[in-house]
Parts: C-alpha cells; sequence; structure tokens
C-alpha cells in the first residue's frame, strides 16, 4: 500500500473515533435524557441538565483539540505535516 | 511599533480591550456625575462603531486574496475569535438566554446542536476545503466536480440560506440602533446597514476579520460582565457557572409550589403579541428524545454547511492552523453558551422568588405596576401583567415578558447602573453586525467570483473584479435591510430555517466531494437541486397546515431535505460513470495537509 493510502486509512480511523465520541455526547445521553436527569451531577446540578449548559459544549471543544494533535501526529508520522506556523 | 501588523496582534487587541474597559469606567464615572440613560446609550452604539469603521478602513486592500480570504495570515487564536464573532449572531446574543428562560430543555437542543457542530466541521470538512484553496464554498463544489451548472447551483443554495439568515441579523441591528439612538425601526435598520458595510466594503475579508475580533472582545465582556455581577450581587455564588446549583433547584421547588396554570384562550388574547409566560419546567427534561435529537441534529449539520462559517477557514496560514481554529472558535463561543443558561436562571429566579427583593409574584397587581423598570419595559412591550383570576396578586401564569427582555432587562431588575444596559446594546450591536457582515460577504463574494468571474467573464481583471465584489456587497445589503424592514418574521425562526437549507442542500455535497471519490458532477447536482427543492417543499407543506412525518417540523425540515440529498446523490453518482482521473487525484491531493493547494494562490 502507498504511503499515501495508509495515511488515508489512518485518517480515516481517527475520524471514525472522534464522531463515535460526538455521537455519544450529542445524541447518545439524550436518548436517557428524563432517566439520567433523576443523577445529580457535576457542581450539584441535574445530569442531562448540565450535559445541555455546559458538560456536551466542553466535550465538543477538548475533542476537537484533541482530534487536531491526533491529526497532527498522523501527518508527521507520513512526513506530511507542514512546515512553519500555526 | 516594530514588525508587521500580524506580528503585533496581541499587542494592538490588548491595549484595544484596555481602551474599551477605560471607556466603560469612563462611563460610569459620567453616569455618576448625571449623564443621562439615553446619553450613555448613544455613546456606547456610536462609539463601538466608530471604531470598527476605523479598523475596516485601515483594512482596505486591492488584491484579490486580501479581499476574499484576508491574504491566508490570520493566525490560530484570533480567527478562533473572529469566528465566534462571525458564528454568534443578534440571536445568539439577545434571544438565546429568553429561550432558555421559557421552553427550558427543549430549547437547549439548539446549545447543543450549535456547538457540537464543529466537531463536524473540524473532522469533516474545514482542514481539507483549506487544503483545496478556495475562495469560497462554490469554488470547491465547482472545481471538485466540474461544470458551471454544479458551481451555481452550490450558490443558489448559500444565496438561499445566507439571505434568510441577513434579513434577521439586519432586522437586530435595526433594533439596537433604534432603542439606543432612539430613532423609528424603519430608518434605523439602515444605519445599522451603514456600519455593516463600513467593516466590509473597503477591506473585504480582511476587513471582516478584524472588525469581528474587535466585535468579538466587546460582545463577550457584555455578556458575561453582568452575568457574573448580578450573580454576585444576589449572592448566588462567585462564579455562577460553577455555583448555580441550589438556585436550579429552588427554581424547581418554586414551580411545584406554583404550579403551570394554564389561561384560556381568551385571557391570552389580552396577551400583546412576542410576550411568553413561564409555562416550561426549568431544568426538568420536557421534550421527547427524538424532539430534542432531531433538532439538535439538524442545527449540527446545519453548522458544518454554512458558508460564512466555512469561508472563516479559509484564512488560515495552513491545513493544521484550520483544525487548531476550529477548536479556538469553539472555545471562544463556549465562553457565551455556557453563560446563556446562567443568565436565564438568575433572571428567572430573581423574578419568581418571592422571597429576594426584586421577585415580582406574590405581590399586588397595582405595586407591580408602580416599579419604575415594569414601566419602562412595558412601554418598550416587552412585559405585562394582568389579574386573570381576579383575586388583585400576581400568579406565575399571570406574567408575561419578551424572549429579548431577559438579556436587555436583568441588568436593570437587578439593580445595576445603567452602564452596563449601554454595554449590552453596544454587545448586542456588535453581535449582529459581525454575523451579517460574514454573511453578506458569503453571498456577495460567490456571486462576484462564482458566477461573475468564474463563468460570466473569467478574463476579468481584478481591479474590475473588485469593484463588482463591491457593489454587490451594497445591493445584497440594502436588499437584506429592505426586507428586515418589512418586518416579516421573528428573529429566531429565520435564523433556525437558514440552517435547514443550508444542510438540505450542501451537506452531503460537501462531505462527501473530500470522503466519497466516486461521487461526481451528475450525483452533487442532484443531491443540491433535490435536497433544496424538497426541503423547501416540506417546509411550505407544513406551513400551510401539513401534518408532516416522523416529527420533523418546520423546525428540523432540513432532515428531510439532507436525506432526500443524500439518496438522490449516492444514486445518480452510482447510476452515472466515475469521476475521471484528473478529479480522482485531485481528490487524493486534498486528502494530504503538506504540499501546494489544489487552487493557485490568485485565482
Amino acid at each position: 500500500m502507498s504511503k499515501q493510502a495508509q495515511h488515508w486509512e489512518k485518517s480515516r480511523g481517527l475520524l471514525l473515533v472522534t464522531l463515535a465520541i460526538w455521537f455519544v455526547f450529542s445524541i447518545g445521553i439524550f436518548l436517557f435524557g428524563a432517566e439520567m436527569n433523576e443523577v445529580t451531577g457535576p457542581f450539584g446540578y441535574p445530569l442531562t441538565y448540565w450535559f445541555t449548559c455546559q458538560g456536551s459544549l466542553g466535550a465538543f471543544v477538548i475533542l476537537i483539540f484533541w482530534f487536531a494533535n491526533r491529526q497532527e501526529k498522523i501527518d508527521e508520522e507520513f512526513g506530511f505535516s507542514e512546515r512553519g506556523d500555526d | 511599533m516594530k514588525g508587521n501588523f500580524i506580528d503585533n496582534l496581541p499587542k494592538v487587541y490588548g491595549i484595544y480591550t484596555g481602551g474599551f474597559l477605560a471607556f466603560i469606567i469612563i462611563m460610569s464615572i459620567a453616569e455618576q456625575m448625571g449623564m443621562t440613560a439615553k446619553t450613555i446609550g448613544i455613546c456606547f452604539v456610536a462609539f463601538t462603531v466608530a471604531i470598527y469603521a476605523i479598523i475596516g478602513y485601515l483594512s482596505r486592500t486591492a488584491q484579490a486574496d486580501a479581499y476574499y480570504v484576508a491574504g491566508r495570515q490570520v493566525p490560530t487564536v484570533f480567527n478562533g475569535m473572529a469566528t465566534a464573532a462571525d458564528w454568534m449572531s443578534g440571536a445568539s446574543f439577545v434571544a438565546m438566554a429568553g429561550g432558555i428562560y421559557f421552553k427550558g430543555y427543549g430549547y437547549m437542543a439548539l446549545l447543543v446542536g450549535w456547538t457540537g457542530g464543529y466537531v463536524l466541521v473540524a473532522s469533516l470538512l474545514a482542514p481539507y476545503l483549506r487544503k483545496f484553496g478556495c475562495y469560497t464554498v462554490p469554488d470547491f463544489i465547482g472545481t471538485r466536480y466540474g461544470g458551471n451548472l454544479s458551481r451555481f447551483l452550490a450558490v443558489v443554495v448559500l444565496t438561499v440560506a445566507s439571505f434568510t439568515y441577513v434579513t434577521a441579523q439586519i432586522n437586530a441591528t435595526g433594533t439596537i440602533a433604534s432603542v439606543a439612538l432612539d430613532i423609528p425601526f424603519q430608518y434605523a435598520v439602515y444605519v445599522g446597514l451603514v456600519s455593516i458595510l463600513l467593516c466590509s466594503m473597503l477591506g473585504g475579508m480582511r476587513g471582516v476579520t478584524w472588525t469581528q475580533v474587535a466585535q468579538y472582545i466587546v460582545l463577550i465582556i457584555a455578556y458575561l460582565l453582568p452575568v457574573f455581577w448580578i450573580s454576585n450581587k444576589m449572592g448566588a455564588g462567585f462564579f455562577p457557572h460553577f455555583m448555580l446549583a441550589d438556585e436550579v433547584s429552588r427554581i424547581a421547588e418554586l414551580e411545584a409550589q406554583f404550579g403551570f396554570v394554564k389561561n384560556s384562550a381568551e385571557n391570552l388574547k389580552e396577551v400583546p403579541k412576542g410576550l411568553a409566560g413561564i409555562t416550561k419546567a426549568h431544568s426538568a427534561v420536557n421534550a421527547t428524545p427524538w424532539a430534542f435529537i432531531s433538532l439538535a441534529l439538524a442545527m449540527m449539520m446545519g453548522t458544518a454547511s454554512l458558508p460564512h462559517v466555512m469561508m472563516r477557514y479559509f484564512t488560515t496560514p495552513s491545513v493544521k492552523a484550520a483544525r487548531k481554529s476550529v477548536g479556538w472558535s469553539l472555545f471562544f463561543i463556549f465562553l457565551l453558551y455556557s453563560s446563556a443558561p446562567m443568565l436565564a436562571t438568575l433572571s428567572k429566579l430573581s423574578l419568581i422568588d418571592p422571597t429576594l427583593s426584586t421577585g415580582i409574584i406574590g405581590k399586588s397587581i397595582a405595586e407591580v405596576q408602580a416599579i419604575d423598570w415594569y414601566q419602562n419595559w412595558n412601554q418598550a412591550n416587552l412585559m405585562f401583567v394582568s389579574d386573570f383570576n381576579g383575586n388583585g396578586t400576581l400568579e406565575l401564569n399571570e406574567f408575561f415578558m419578551g424572549g429579548k427582555a431577559v438579556v436587555l432587562a436583568t441588568p436593570e431588575i437587578a439593580g445595576l447602573p445603567y452602564v452596563i444596559s449601554g454595554l449590552v446594546a453596544a454587545g448586542g450591536m456588535a453581535a449582529a453586525m459581525s454575523t451579517a457582515d460574514g454573511l453578506i460577504l458569503a453571498i456577495a463574494n460567490a456571486i462576484s467570483h462564482d458566477v461573475y468571474y468564474k463563468i460570466i467573464d473569467p478574463k476579468a481583471e481584478t481591479a474590475k473584479r473588485l469593484v463588482v465584489a463591491r457593489v454587490l456587497l451594497v445591493v445584497i445589503g440594502f436588499a437584506g435591510a429592505t426586507i428586515a424592514a418589512m418586518e416579516i418574521q421573528g428573529i429566531l425562526g429565520s435564523v433556525i430555517w437558514a440552517f435547514d437549507f443550508a444542510m438540505s442542500g450542501l451537506f452531503f455535497p460537501l462531505v462527501l466531494g473530500v470522503w466519497w471519490k466516486r461521487a461526481n458532477r451528475e450525483g452533487a447536482i442532484a443531491g443540491m437541486a433535490l435536497g433544496l427543492i424538497s426541503g423547501a417543499g416540506y417546509l411550505i407543506w407544513v406551513r400551510t397546515g401539513g401534518s408532516g412525518f416522523l416529527g420533523i417540523t418546520q423546525l428540523t425540515f432540513g432532515i428531510f431535505g439532507s436525506f432526500v440529498s443524500l439518496v438522490s446523490m449516492v444514486v445518480v453518482s452510482l447510476m452515472t460513470s466515475e469521476p475521471n482521473a484528473a478529479t480522482q487525484k485531485m481528490v487524493d491531493e486534498v486528502r494530504v495537509p503538506s504540499g501546494k493547494s489544489i487552487l493557485g494562490k490568485q485565482h
């Protein structure tokens, strides 16, 4: 397999993991919103309520930075990283 | 200052932020010395708009890549701020806390949707479109799939979605300008429009970028300062985001105590249009999983298809920077979005808790009607009380408020000085202006670059192209303002429609353009045309009394539109021949972050 094809395969793998985590925080937990809201979440807020106010939103921020770092590592591994600033 | 402008950015915006804070302090001293509320409001709006206009003038340019993509040298963090301002509209700033206040959990799907969409932007699209090197979103569609028809359809979808959105933003600038400057709305709309054009006309994307950073700083200070101040003043907690659990459960307690009494249709006729009472639980789950998820999903896919956001990532220096920049954008958006529920909580509790001095529920109607701020906001048509049951006391179901009042009136209710209200007006103006700028520029650039330059006159000189771009900017701005002046729809409804239109026509043609090599021109044309037509058709059907299906409402019609788009794109692509070798090679190159972009620096 060419270097390019391997790079794309790894990138696609990372995409699937990223989308899986995204699915949990954007859709998964809200399938059980009513049940989970009975539980007390961080800082004492009802759990589902907390996810809609802060939890999911914060998770997305962290997820994007994590994804960007992982993708950079993959790019470096195959010598596709760009020189210069960010 | 030594060095070039880009190296000095932190210093420039540091000084700017310091200057703005100093201006707030000067204004509050002036208030103490007896400056009237009206003068303070005018000063805030005029001062900030003047600064944006100066930045817009200093950013003027005669080069195509500076005009279309700010010379592709906007650093990650600053592009994040600009995107956040581009993104957070008058609706986010003025209406979001109100939506949460009235509708609770069901509405908060928008918070999840408007942030989760950025994960799709970062992972599916932004870095690849940056590598492509396009000036506009239709530029990508036109080059990837080839042919004028595909390019033209992308312009059509972009224009439908962005124009729906921009009238709402011009409407919001008009509302704020008319309140702050005390002029009639019909004129205020054009004052707003001129302010918007001052930022973008001379410098294009470069001017918009640097004004949007300045506007972000104003809007985030204007949103966070009152939230923290009110929280501390009420004794609710020093850092409201982590400390309002008691307040949230207190609201639930009061809701149980008062109960949600349903008003008769006859009584509701008395209530002025646009005002609502508290009828839904604050923190309990009050929507079905599908109602919540479908709205969130529509907003997420719409986020990834809205061209004015996507084109911000064309301005970063590299593909790597585009990815990081999405993260920063969402971080800056998070700062405001996570504060909106806190503001809604503080606002609601201060109004309904009888044990607080600001609480009005349980007081006599006459007493409430004598309160200064009630009279002010009643006159502005944003508050209303009526003694439906005739017992002389104000009940929960007898108090009505406009959505905007949560942001606009809470500082006054909590007893903050007027300078804060002036600040909030400046913030709302910044939010609406920055989004309107991004949208008008997206439409004008698509028409000038993709329709005029690429389709009508490919030999046009740069100077002529930029004249056409600027003329279009003014024409589209005036068209938007004229429609806004007619006041057809509310701010929030039309914003949500814009997301649905964008996802119906553009989501799958964009995503599959990168991720599915087999996608071809015929498929993309079918996807865009049928997606947009079926989405719009569904909206019209539901609006004219259709019952809809699968719980898809007029707010989520994009789910149906994008489904049709996906199916038709895949079926038509597979029925026709695969893309030629050159196109397939182009897709391979897009997937590699390093190396030259597909389209040249100047094209």
